[in-house]
């Protein structure tokens, strides 16, 4: 049976563009049969549709670094890899764009978009392996987006594949356009459920002339959370500001600008008067790697998930969404549950309200940390996202509760995979 | 079905007892100020016009509309430039004008919630006193409405730095077309599962009615400087808007006009602009600093790119004016024509030079004036084309004219719209610009969100689909087959 649905993708696809898969490949514990790498997004269309006739369930798969996140799927049949779609497609420089292939890694875009003084305004994680097409789908966004907004508010086209092999595209390569849906919002944080991406087109931003960065000390949470209401109130121009909180040490804020050198001496000069009695320092550039420093240093020797070695690190990692108002209220939370649960935490917060959280201890303590606080926050019109679990972690769904559209995106999702075989069971409620 | 029956005395009658007499409105005569929005040249007379003030009344109306399978179109301020509210054959319009209200200011947060029918500059009324502002900035912002900018993804000047209508709104409350109450987004960010709010957004009152809306505000820049820049014709403008931009600035907002549009302004409001080929205006905010240093670099641009007179606003007097100008640029065109037709395609900025003088061309060869405003920092271009309808023929022209201009944009990479929507008027272009199979997926979005096809049903799309229809796999875009383009 296996070799008969696999000589059907030779024969569409090439002997050499399908491969049987290794434990490596596991998806979240669950293992897939083959992996196959379309040369086109024709081509990849097409082996969707193969896939859908054949009753496969199939895993899309960009640099592969964000497999474990969301629910591990009910059933993984297939790999479908967009490593080849890797083109940098377009460059239209002067018009601030980009068209590019999904297979395409965040790393090889920049260097490209460097080469003219531009980038994709956007801080992902692990820039080096995740491609286009697996940012888009996790909706990964960094420190940045407090200035540059999110994935939803930099692409502006999108081609998707869908599961009865049509290849359709919406939005255009102009940044203002809005003829028709935008598919390409509905594709980007859908986690690869409803279409594979095959290619996207970004607006883009010039590279900064100059940057500087600073860090601020807060005695405690309270004051961290003037600090940073009072910086967003105020008329500085910074483009992103986090927040570290941590179980042992008091808070830090760092804050970055950018702009030209004039501009960057009286910003700094504004910011020393606002923050008044808490110690202020220039900090490195490398304060805006704490996001990434949160997850376990890749596994590169194995070429495996990222992070995915849970046996080495008995730790949760998770997103939260709050108001930019609530985030001291959300730091006693935190170290309510983390206390009562025996656990170390350290948390990383942005002033847009989106932040992250890394749990450290045994995975029961973990879990019963997690519930209580997914319902603290939820309660208030937050959500927690788990995207990194311990092994062995007891069930807990990855999402959390679903608003009242949950009808309405299942019936979405009904329209374009009816069947169910693009990443099933790894989304919200299954969809 | 697309079209309902004639209503019936007993519906009215059922719409009576939920809105009361004053909110339903069934007079012929009356009925008159609905049979268009903003474009004029297509009428249709709605079977009544509802103006419900909550969204329980709304839920109460979409119930009925669901049952009986009558067709609705929502409206809000009746602004819109396409044909979106339109009302359709034995259909009803339900306006939103009475839900007025702003719910919410909450500042820390940087959130204001909204019913539908607030008028856009009314919502920075109410958070200036705080030095915020709600960004999107239509130049009908002092009458249109929120839910129509919702539904059209409006844009404006100052989008090119802040963003369209889309950014701005994090949350939504919806009367599906069923008549069930869903909530899209939120006041926080990333709300888990499918981000339904982007595609609610620009959807053009096709996928329901918004009943209440999360926006976000944004803090004042710490200074505004608004310069005027008067060059030979729009393609030196032209080559300074792609210098600026080359530059790596981020200007708040680049606009050009040209000599036609200027005389109309000129007539209309006085806005003592420079008599020349092509006129751009740009505004820098942010730290003064950075202003300060951006602005001589500006200026630097325009001189080397042709510019022989620039003008920096002095007063916020100044600068209203020569807003003042901009903004009144569709209305002014009417002192110099008895009639016009506002087009609104987009291309790449890069394309500018080639696609004005095929416009130039075009005008010629069709013996009709164009007069040209752009939100030039974007690409998006409003070419108005003057005519006179009473002379026989020439609205079909001036018409065939608008539509050659938008397949211009098309061919250089663009788009038949950036702001003003498909609606009515432009669904015929969809084709040319989208593939079948695209066209064919958004459909089946709407499916999801309207099987029956009652929420402004007509709208958008070139051809209806039925719900239960099976979509066929992908057929090459005839551009594609040709050689001319690859997708997009
Ligand atoms: C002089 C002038 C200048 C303009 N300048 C600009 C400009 O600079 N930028 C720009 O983008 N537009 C501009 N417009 C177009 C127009 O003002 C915008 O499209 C505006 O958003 C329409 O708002 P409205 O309240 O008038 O909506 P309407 O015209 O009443 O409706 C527009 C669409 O929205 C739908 N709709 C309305 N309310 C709801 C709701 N609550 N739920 C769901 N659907 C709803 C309707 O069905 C319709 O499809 C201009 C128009 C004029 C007349």
């Amino acid at each position: 049976m296996l070799n008969e649905t696999e000589n059907l993708f030779r024969g569409l696809l090439g002997s050499e563009a399908v491969h049987r898969t290794s434990p490596a490949d596991a998806v979240s514990a669950v293992q897939p049969q083959f992996i196959v790498e379309p040369a086109t997004e024709q081509q990849l269309a097409a082996a969707l549709r193969l896939a859908h006739e054949s009753k496969l369930a199939v895993i899309p798969r960009g640099g592969g670094t964000k497999l474990s996140w969301g629910n591990p799927p009910s059933r993984a049949d297939l790999l479908l890899s967009t490593a080849r779609l890797n083109r940098v497609l377009e460059h239209a420089w002067a018009d601030l764009t980009v068209t590019i292939g999904a297979g395409c890694t965040i790393q090889t875009l920049q260097q490209t978009l460097a080469q003219h003084g531009q980038r994709l305004a956007l801080d992902p994680l692990w820039p080096e392996k995740a491609t286009v097409g697996g940012i888009l789908s996790t909706n990964d966004s960094g420190a940045l987006r407090l200035r540059f907004g999110a994935l939803r508010d930099l692409i502006i086209g999108v081609t998707i594949a869908l599961p009865d092999g049509t290849l359709a595209s919406s939005g255009g390569k102009v940044v203002k356009n809005v003829a028709g849906y935008d598919l390409p919002k509905l594709a980007t944080g859908a986690l690869g459920t409803l279409g594979v991406i095959t290619r996207a087109v970004f607006r883009l931003h010039p590279l900064p002339r100059n940057t500087r960065s600073f860090s601020v000390s807060a005695g405690h949470p309270d004051q961290a959370q003037k600090l940073v209401l009072a910086i967003q109130d105020s008329k500085l121009a910074h483009v992103a500001l986090q927040i570290h909180f941590r179980a042992e040490t008091p808070p830090s804020l760092d804050v970055l600008f950018e702009g030209p050198e004039a501009g960057l001496d009286a910003q700094a000069t504004q910011l020393r008067s606002l923050c008044q009695s808490a110690g202020i320092s220039e900090a490195s550039p490398n304060v805006w790697n704490a996001r990434q420093n949160l997850w376990p240093p890749p596994n590169s020797a194995a070429g495996v998930a990222l992070g995915d070695s849970p046996e080495a690190f008995p730790l949760a990692i998770a997103k939260i969404s709050i108001l930019p108002a609530d985030l001291a209220g959300t730091i006693a939370l935190i170290r309510r549950a983390a206390d009562s649960s025996h656990l170390r935490w350290k948390s990383l917060l942005y002033a847009t309200g989106l932040g992250w959280l890394r749990l450290e201890g045994p995975a029961e303590n973990v879990h019963h940390a997690l519930i209580s606080l997914r319902r603290n926050l939820e309660k208030s019109g937050g959500s927690l996202a788990l995207l990194h679990r311990p092994a062995a972690f007891p069930a807990f769904d990855a999402w959390g509760t679903p608003a009242d559209s949950l009808p309405l995106m299942q019936a979405v999702k009904r329209q374009l995979d009816p069947s169910h075989i693009l990443n099933p069971g790894r989304f919200l409620s299954g969809l | 079905m697309l079209t309902g029956m004639p209503l019936d005395g007993r519906i009215v009658h059922e719409f009576r007892s939920i809105l009361g007499h004053s909110g339903v409105i069934s007079s012929p005569e009356e009925l008159h100020t609905y049979e268009c929005d903003g474009l004029t040249n297509f009428r249709v007379m709605p079977c009544a016009v509802l103006l419900p003030t909550s969204t329980e009344q709304v839920q109460a109306i979409v119930h009925i509309c669901h049952r009986e399978k009558i067709p609705f179109v929502a409206r809000g301020s009746g602004t819109g430039l396409s044909g979106g509210a339109l009302p359709v054959e034995n259909g009803i319009v339900l306006s939103l004008a009475r839900m007025n209200r702003i719910l919410e200011v909450d500042i820390p947060n940087a959130r204001v919630v909204v019913e539908p029918g607030v008028i856009n500059l009314d919502v920075t009324g109410r958070v200036q006193g705080h030095e915020y502002f709600y960004a999107p900035d239509p130049s009908s912002q002092s009458v249109c409405s929120i839910g129509g900018n919702v539904a059209e993804n409006s844009g404006g000047a100052h989008c090119l730095k802040y963003g369209f209508t889309t950014t701005h709104v994090l949350g939504l409350e919806v009367v599906l077309p069923d008549g069930s109450l869903v909530h899209l987004g939120g006041k926080t960010l990333d709300t888990p599962g499918y981000d339904l709010a982007g595609v609610f957004v620009g959807s053009e009152g096709t996928l329901g009615v918004a009943t209440k809306i999360i926006l976000r505000i944004v803090k004042r820049p710490e200074c505004v400087r608004t310069l005027l820049a008067a060059f030979p014709s729009t393609n030196e403008a032209g080559a300074a808007v792609s210098g600026i931009i080359a530059a790596g600035m981020l200007p708040a907002a680049i606009e050009m006009m040209d000599n036609l549009a200027i005389q109309a302004a000129e007539a209309a409001v006085h806005a003592n602009y420079p008599d020349c080929g092509g006129l751009l205006l740009v505004e820098l905010d942010g730290p003064v600093a950075e202003v300060e240093a951006l602005l001589i670099h500006v200026e630097e641009i325009s001189r080397s790119n042709g510019a022989w007179e620039i003008r920096v606003a002095q007063t916020d007097a100044e600068r209203a004016l020569v807003w003042k100008g901009r903004k009144a640029a569709f209305a002014a065109v009417g002192r110099i024509s008895p009639n016009y037709i506002v087009q609104d395609g987009v291309i790449p900025r890069t394309a500018l030079p080639q696609v004005m003088s095929e416009i130039e061309r075009l005008s010629k060869e069709n013996g009709l004036r164009v007069a040209n405003v752009f939100h030039a920092g974007d690409g998006n271009l409003h070419p108005l084309v003057l005519y006179d309808r009473r002379i026989p023929g020439q609205e079909d022209a001036a018409l065939a004219l608008s539509f050659k201009i938008l397949e211009l944009c098309i061919a250089a990479g663009g788009s038949i719209t950036g702001e003003h929507g498909v609606g009515e008027e432009k669904k015929s272009m969809m084709g040319k610009m989208f593939a079948e199979p695209d066209l064919a997926t958004m459909q089946r979005v709407r499916c999801a969100f309207d099987p029956f096809q009652l929420s402004n049903p007509t709208k958008v799309f070139p051809t209806p689909r039925l719900c239960g229809e099976k979509p066929g796999e992908y057929v090459p875009h005839p551009l594609e087959t040709a050689g001319l383009a690859e997708r997009f």
